[in-house]
């Protein structure tokens, strides 16, 4: 068993799809949003959304941890990592995030400011240790997935006493941005939803329960390969044919209910909720992200380096926000393709390979070229 | 970001926090801080360099089950 191939096998996806096409009724529409990018890039690059019966629509969720962030909180990475002697240490995603007056941190990095990728948050401890003279800034961003491993590092460096770390935190929360996205004004009509993979193996299948039971919505935790992302399609149809509304994990052999019992805790230790945090798309949720906890506030950059973030509104024609939401297609967007493409995004849905658009872009235009031909 | 591989546990170090893992060849230093009682030859998912979760081999064979019943059960109709 090495968990990938078997789970790829075409002639099993053919059949998958088959099973679709006799169980779809022919003149309803199924509305799948799949909440997480790992999905979203799933679906494009197997070329799955070739295999679902044309009653299926898939609808990109929020599930991308850049795209997600918001044009001030890049700015505040670059301002932190412009000041003299800091070394920021981020994960490689963000460094191409468009940011105010033209920049991002690549741009900054090019204009002299010491930024490192990091492949791990262990990477940017070892910065630390190796630079004692001077400030390792991490900008700590994604959903409960890279959580707890931000949490290892933060009392690693407490116990170790290094003085120089620090960590400008974005974290933020699933649970919360699917309750933005249900509760919107204009809700995005939604017959059932495909439950993140690896952010589920953390917090179980129980956060979502509520979802099923109080907006009556199926969900179906799916695995990252193109057939579990095509079997929990198959589970939600037959939930709605049925008129169910229930949790089910197809992900069994990596997911249960209650989650990670350590993961959780360390969590819940270092980190406390913020009142209100902004997101890309979605706006100002209450209770929506993480800080550092009161005992680890002196690791916290933002007070370290007396940062604060500003509203900075997207690029008037990126159609972002709306593709967040659920209510747009990256095809929508006027800037799509044209002046946004992966090597040089205007919005973030094109900067990493689980936005929305950078999958329609590196994957899925053929589809759109073959319905105007 | 949240693209992860499952990867097997070819060595774990005396502190148990950290392991070697092999990803179709490809071998790397991963944290098994998040883990309790992380054995030789595992399955988990590395992601950011940590492991979050062991995989259940029972479990991934009870859902290959689960297609192959499927594909049983919905022969493409005959052309």
């Amino acid at each position: 068993m090495k968990y990938v191939s078997e789970f790829r096998d075409p002639q099993l996806a053919q059949q998958l799809a088959q099973a679709m096409a006799n169980e779809v009724h022919p003149d309803r529409l199924y509305r799948f949003m799949e909440f997480c990018g790992g999905h979203t890039h799933a679906l494009a690059r197997y070329g799955v959304l070739d295999l679902l019966p044309s009653q299926v629509q898939m609808i990109h969720g929020p599930g991308c941890p850049v795209c997600v962030l918001p044009i001030g909180r890049i700015d505040m990475a670059i301002e932190v990592a412009r000041r003299p002697g800091v070394i920021l240490a981020s994960y490689g995603d963000t460094l191409r995030i468009p940011a105010s007056k033209g920049l991002s941190l690549m741009g900054a990095r090019a204009q002299g400011a010491d930024v490192r990728v990091v492949y791990s948050v262990d990477d940017a401890l070892q910065l630390a240790r190796t630079w004692p003279d001077r400030e390792v800034v991490f900008l700590a961003i994604g959903f409960e997935t890279t959580t707890p491993p931000t949490a290892v590092a933060i009392q690693t460096a407490r116990r170790e006493g290094l003085r120089n770390f620090s960590v400008l935190c974005n974290h933020v929360l699933t649970p919360a941005a699917m309750h933005a996205i249900l509760d919107q004004p204009e809700p995005v009509a939604l017959d059932g939803l495909v439950g993140p993979a690896h952010v589920s193996t953390i917090i179980g299948s129980r956060p979502y329960e509520v979802f099923a039971s109080d907006y009556h919505l199926p969900v179906v935790i799916a695995g990252f390969e193109p057939l579990d992302v095509m079997q929990a399609v198959l589970m939600l149809i037959r939930q709605v044919n049925e008129g169910r509304a229930e949790v089910e994990n197809e992900f069994t052999r990596a997911v249960n209910r209650e989650g990670n019992a350590r993961a959780i805790a360390l969590t819940d230790e270092v980190f406390a909720l913020r009142d209100q945090f902004e997101w890309r798309g979605l706006g100002s949720m209450p209770h929506s992200a993480l800080r550092l906890g009161d005992r680890y506030a002196d690791m916290d950059a933002e007070l370290r380096f007396a940062l604060s973030t500003r509203v900075v509104p997207d690029h008037p024609r990126c159609e972002c926000g709306p593709i967040l939401r659920g209510h747009k297609r990256p095809q929508d967007c006027v800037l799509f393709g044209t002046i946004c493409t992966p090597d040089q995004p205007t919005g973030a849905c094109m900067v990493s390979s689980e936005g929305a658009c950078a999958a329609h872009y590196r994957y899925g235009r053929h589809q759109a070229d073959e319905v105007a031909a | 970001m949240c693209l992860a591989l499952p990867a097997r546990v070819i060595d774990i170090d005396a502190t148990r926090q950290h392991g070697t893992v092999d990803m179709g060849g490809v071998r790397k230093q991963v944290s098994l801080a998040l883990l309790d009682e992380v054995q030789l030859d595992d399955y988990v998912i590395v992601h950011v360099g940590y492991a979050l979760t062991r995989l259940d081999q029972d479990e991934a064979r009870q859902t290959l089950a689960l297609f192959a019943q499927m594909a049983a059960d919905e022969q493409p109709s005959a052309p």
